[in-house]
């Protein structure tokens, strides 16, 4: 009986405590709903790239302390933050001052009336210099003559190849390759080292992880989602064709395991050196050529390869964008500007290395000699691939919305995961290209009935 | 004579015999068993002592160097308020529900109320809608009264998603107690604060400490409510820790490392309250 009690009463101790140690805990969560946290407080919901973590580390020291606005992060996964923001935005709830958005969701947010206008900040705050943003990310959030996001770090998509790698089977890389020469140099360097595979494309399901370097493919090969009129475009012979394409050669020459490989798989690929080729984001240079990465100087970049169209390079940027609802848009445009500003490039620079800068987003970082001197193998690749980049106009046919790799309606992320699916199974090699896309056929002809109506057509 | 005796013998023999192979092959099978449940935790510590690029090899490294690197992202990346966030929602959801559930289960076991098997299954009910179905109800109500991204929000909910499981445990705990007792103690004079005190809670101890494990667990762990509902100032743990996959660079490392120290607080939990846990377990098992 006495144990007993003893232990009850050691029970008893513990509960209490815990209940201590939870009544210091309690004053983390406790507060009122929307845009809490005190006037000089701003709320920021960010995506879970290396740059913004970054940026997380750079804040307390070099923004607040400076104007004394507190910033609260939530970092989430890619797909968790797109649910949301969504779902941020769509209620107007108010939780956040700031988030990232890509140029996916910022012109349909726009348009919904869900992301506030930066163009009178931008107008009173001349030394932010928004003539410095690359064109092509300005085009990409500007709806109706209005920004609505300012580009944190931006980019397009171009090929990375061993120099040493395809120096040994003695092959060279054309200045602006097709793909066809692509295949080509895949198959001969397929093998070329114990375990490395010719070339690193995406296979996993996703409409932003295999759709997204496929769709740059189907546009220079002549294909496209919608024709300008929305009729559905998937079964057509160029869409067929350049999909084919692009699932034998993952098959033929490919990495292992294709069909679940996304940015990451063959980021990582190329790093241990088990492909020798990689189409995928300019924004992996930086990786390959950071400090302690064993390709270090041995890679090389080259354009997008192409086919009917003059660039095929797709055009990306997680932007900073201000919910409506935000009751401090003055702080979160304080906060905005810094963290898209050259002054934030700078520091980057200085005080987390060179290769660290959050790219493709100012011109003004390409003339930038200490930022040269650390890229020069990737800047101006980098720099002509996000200039040759058209949202508008990505293909060889008029188009219904913009979008190089996408196409900017609500839709297209269930429309090009479901495809996507499928086109993985086929890389899988569960099922033919002819199958896959007659499925997304389908889809995508129910999604553009939906806009004919609209449209009234 | 000899064929006859060989005959009895037989069947004594294969019968012993197979009582051996049984035991041998129930505890190969439960060998197995848990070797399946521990590997990929054990895998996860393992992989979280390595480098991002030595985690993220194909085929994986199993010798690779021993490296913190992914604990010290862990907590370089502040990870006290959310981990105190879900300390505050699980311990304080977990009281509430004890108190609530322990005179509910006293009514429905010890001195049932009328129709008690109708509230028991009623209590039951409350979990047949999937918890999804009332996210976004939920999440347009909290948002309307301004109760997004506070902690007491989910307080709330964890208290009532934990309840019925609460008190169908502790119901059937208290039925456990025999009526001798009871009346016995009634036939010594003691009150109903006596007996509750001195009979019926040195009793079912174990079943409250396995009823307050589970709960705690399942406020821990939940993530769904927790994501929807919270943002910079009520985030909890497992908020947190999804926080760590990122589609630009590596991640596998720091994502283990996070997630074993995520996890150690119900580890401790467990181990704390094990015996209690094993006796309120069979209890339950006895019936």
């Amino acid at each position: 009986m006495r144990a007993r009690r003893r232990r009850i009463a050691a029970l008893a101790t513990g509960a209490i405590a815990m209940s201590t140690l939870t009544a210091c805990g309690a004053a983390a969560g406790w507060g009122g709903g929307g845009g809490g946290g005190g006037a000089n407080t701003i709320n920021v919901l960010m995506v879970n790239n290396p740059q913004m973590i970054d940026l997380q580390k750079l804040t307390d020291q070099y923004f607040t302390k400076q104007t004394g606005i507190k910033v609260n992060y939530t970092v989430l996964p890619e797909d968790d933050l797109r649910d949301k923001a969504s779902q941020e935005f769509s209620s107007q709830a108010g939780q956040y001052d700031v988030a990232t958005l890509s140029n996916f969701e910022i012109p349909i947010y726009a348009k919904s009336g869900w992301v506030a206008s930066l163009s009178d900040d931008i107008a009173k705050d001349p030394g932010f210099d928004q003539g410095d943003i690359l064109k092509s990310m300005q085009t990409a959030l500007t709806v109706d003559g209005k920004v609505y996001g300012e580009p944190f770090y931006g980019e397009s998509s171009f090929l990375m190849y061993r120099k040493d790698v395809l120096a040994a089977k003695g092959v060279t890389m054309p200045a602006k390759p097709t793909w066809q020469q692509v295949a080509d140099i895949a198959a001969k360097v397929d093998g070329a080292r114990p375990g490395m595979a010719g070339i690193c494309l995406r296979g996993q399901p996703g409409w932003g992880q295999v759709m997204a370097p496929l769709t740059t493919v189907v546009n220079t090969f002549g294909g496209t989602w919608f024709d300008k009129d929305w009729n559905a475009k998937v079964d057509s012979p160029q869409f067929t064709r350049a999909t084919q394409f692009y699932v034998d050669l993952v098959r033929r020459h490919g990495e292992k395991g294709a069909a679940q490989a996304g940015f990451t798989e063959c980021l990582n690929n190329l790093t241990q050196g088990s492909v020798a080729m990689w189409y995928d984001a300019t924004s992996a240079a930086g990786s390959l050529e950071a400090d302690g990465s064993p390709v270090k100087g041995k890679i090389g970049y080259a354009p997008a390869p192409v086919v009917q169209t003059k660039s095929s390079g797709w055009l990306y940027t997680w932007s900073w964008a201000i919910e409506q609802a935000s009751t401090k848009q003055s702080a979160a445009w304080k906060f905005v500007s810094w963290a898209s500003s050259k002054e934030y490039q700078q520091l980057v620079g200085e005080k987390l290395g060179w290769t660290r800068v959050p790219a493709g987003s100012r011109e003004s970082l390409y003339s930038n000699p200490a930022y040269l001197a650390k890229s020069s193998a990737f800047a101006k690749p980098t720099l002509q691939a996000i200039e040759g980049a058209d949202p508008n106009n990505p293909g060889v046919q008029p188009r219904p919305a913009p979008g190089i790799q996408f196409v900017d309606i609500p839709e297209f992320t269930n429309l090009g995961t479901q495809v996507s699916q499928d086109i993985s199974s086929a890389i899988a090699g569960k099922k033919s290209v002819k199958s896959a896309l007659s499925k997304g056929q389908q889809l995508a002809d129910d999604v553009a009935k939906q806009y004919r109506k609209r449209e009234g057509k | 004579m000899t064929t006859v005796k060989q005959a009895q013998a037989g069947p004594a023999m294969t019968q012993a015999g197979k009582k051996k192979r049984s035991g041998v092959l129930l505890t190969g099978a439960a060998w197995i068993i848990s070797v399946l449940f521990v590997f990929p935790v054990v895998w996860m510590i393992w992989t979280s002592f390595h480098s991002e690029t030595d985690a993220a090899t194909n085929p994986p490294k199993i010798l690779s160097p021993f490296s913190t690197e992914g604990y010290s992202a862990f907590f370089g990346s502040n990870p006290w308020p959310p981990i105190l966030n879900s300390l505050t929602a699980s311990v304080i959801s977990t009281v509430f529900v004890l108190c609530l559930a322990l005179p509910a289960a006293y009514a429905l076991s010890i001195r049932p109320v009328k129709k008690w098997s109708d509230v028991l299954f009623f209590f039951l009910s409350t979990k047949f809608m999937p918890v999804v179905a009332a996210l976004l109800p939920v999440y347009l109500f909290a948002e309307k009264i301004k109760f997004l991204d506070n902690i007491w929000l989910l307080i709330i909910l964890y208290t009532s998603m934990n309840l019925p499981i609460a008190v169908w445990m502790l119901r059937s705990f208290l039925s456990e107690i025999p009526d001798e007792m009871l009346e016995a103690a009634q036939v010594d004079g003691a009150g109903l604060v006596r007996t509750l005190r001195e009979i019926i809670a040195p009793v079912i101890m174990p079943g409250i400490a396995s009823a307050a494990l589970i709960c705690f667990i399942f406020s821990w762990n939940e993530l769904l409510f927790a994501r929807v509902l919270t943002g910079t100032r009520a985030e909890t743990a497992p908020v947190f820790l999804t926080g760590f996959v990122t589609s630009q660079g590596l991640f596998l490392a720091q994502v283990c490392a996070a997630s074993f120290v995520v996890s150690l607080p119900v580890l401790a939990a467990g181990f704390a309250a094990q015996d209690k846990l094993v006796q309120g377990l069979s209890m339950g098992a006895v019936r």
